[in-house]
């Protein structure tokens, strides 16, 4: 199941160049701060603050492709270079899409650090 | 942290995104650097401001303050101005790379960051920085800090600009006996002692050095950075270093070894100050006529018997406290078609 949601390759590299304890404790940081970022995205799309939603959009691609979180991080890419527009098409699923792939994630993240 | 091949270079990591932050300070401490960092521009250029860093790897997303304002305000600074930059960072477009380039980047890293090719960019960066120190070592090494500033803000072209200013001559008096009655190296050894009173007592009022020959010296007061009460500043440097003559002379008859005495000619007015030679080698001095009459004052410091001897205008240029003077009158001096008025500033020292 974590394969298709983690690039499995670019995880055990980032092992392999930072070691996995490390990497452990840098999955729990993303898994923590994750969320923050995602009710940064709402309450940004809420008070229309476009500079704000693109900048977290930015951080959370970021942190994504870092992982190998390859489909989430192309998700977060699609909404810093979509803004605000691209969050408020079809009713404002886009984010709720996000958090669901981001669910995904987190889930795969968690089995592969006890691995 | 392990031990690094460069023997541990500070770096200073700025991302205002924790996992970001966390995993380059990581791959950095793995190389051997030293490491701290900080959540955002302001807060980087504060730690800038406070400690020492080799090398700033930034990030320019970030709220408060991004990087494009950090290169900017680096770019102002001539504190900080070459540090070299890595930009770590995601950004989309070209046009923003470029623009990090344009504000005086160095390198540009794509996020994620390739452990690897940090290694080999921080490698050149280090390495680089570490060649711009060696040079600007040698310039200050060979020019006054001041020279050095002024070259590095306005960059080397020959050529001078008018300035107004204070020109001191000094040199050791009746120094040909003295080399002839003693050893080469107790002579090195005077000079090095000499020079490091006078340049002290001359950079403490805000003069520079700008030439040193055998046993003489000529500073500037007022060039290449412009000083108020330059004439005022010129005398009391004058009187430091006749007292620090006299204190050197208290160890110089302690230890049995000949005592020394200086002459000073001082003038203020306006002169040309700039680079003279050629590009390949060239020196900051100052020419004119207030400079030439400056170093003929000096030479008449051994007619008229006074140590310091300054023009008309330093005289009228002294501020307080009061500092005794008297005046010599109009005295005919070498190279000057009138006379020229003269006045001694009285000093507790022999001469």
């Amino acid at each position: 199941m974590a394969d298709s949601v983690i690039d499995v390759a670019t995880f055990e590299n980032l092992k392999t160049t930072a070691g996995a304890d490390f990497v452990r404790e840098l999955v729990e940081t993303f898994l923590s701060e994750a969320p923050r970022m995602l009710d940064e995205l709402r309450s940004a799309l809420a008070a229309s603050d476009a500079e704000r939603f693109r900048r977290t959009a930015h951080s959370l691609k970021s942190n994504s492709n870092t992982f190998g979180a390859l489909k989430l991080g192309a998700m977060a890419k699609g909404l810093e270079l979509g803004g605000l527009a691209a969050a408020r098409e079809a009713d404002g699923r886009a984010i709720a899409q996000l958090a669901s792939e981001y669910a995904r994630v987190a889930q795969a993240l968690s089995e592969l650090k006890r691995a | 942290m392990r031990e690094g091949s460069h023997g541990g270079a500070r770096l200073l990591v700025v991302d205002d995104n924790k996992v970001n932050r966390l995993l380059l300070s990581r791959n950095i401490e793995l190389m051997g650097h030293r490491v701290a960092a900080a959540e955002n521009g302001r807060v980087a250029l504060e730690l800038l401001r406070r400690e020492a860093f080799d090398l700033l790897l930034l990030d320019i997303e970030m709220p408060e303050m991004d990087g494009f304002q950090v290169l900017e305000q680096l770019a102002r600074d001539l504190q900080l101005r070459d540090l070299p930059v890595i930009v770590t960072s995601s950004l989309e477009g070209l046009d923003n790379i470029v623009r990090c380039i344009e504000l005086g980047a160095e390198d540009y890293l794509q996020k994620p960051v390739n452990p690897a090719l940090l290694k080999a960019r921080i490698g050149t960066s280090l390495e680089k920085k570490r060649l711009r120190d060696q040079q600007k070592e040698l310039v200050r090494r060979f020019a006054t800090r001041e020279v050095a500033e002024d070259l590095q803000q306005s960059g080397f072209t020959l050529g001078g600009k008018r300035v107004s200013g204070t020109v001191m001559f000094s040199d050791i008096r009746d120094f040909t006996p003295l080399v002839e009655s003693q050893s080469p190296e107790d002579t090195i050894d005077l000079l090095n002692t000499y020079y490091t009173l006078m340049f002290n007592a001359i950079s403490g009022h805000g003069g520079i050095v700008s030439e040193i020959a055998g046993d003489g010296l000529m500073a500037v007061f007022g060039a290449p950075l412009p000083l108020t009460d330059h004439g005022d500043a010129a005398v009391r440097a004058a009187l430091e270093m006749i007292e620090m003559i006299g204190l050197f002379n208290v160890d110089q008859a302690a230890a049995g070894k000949t005592k020394i005495r200086i002459g000073v000619g001082i003038a203020s007015g306006e002169m040309v100050a700039g680079y003279t030679g050629t590009n390949e080698r060239a020196t900051y001095t100052c020419i004119g006529d207030t400079v030439n009459l400056a170093s003929r004052l000096e030479q008449y410091t051994k007619v008229a018997g006074h140590a310091i001897l300054v023009d008309a205008p330093t005289h009228a240029a002294l501020r307080a406290p009061p500092i005794e003077i008297q005046a010599l009158g109009p005295v005919t001096i070498r190279g000057k078609a009138q006379p020229v008025e003269v006045f001694a500033v009285s000093t507790r020292e022999s001469v």
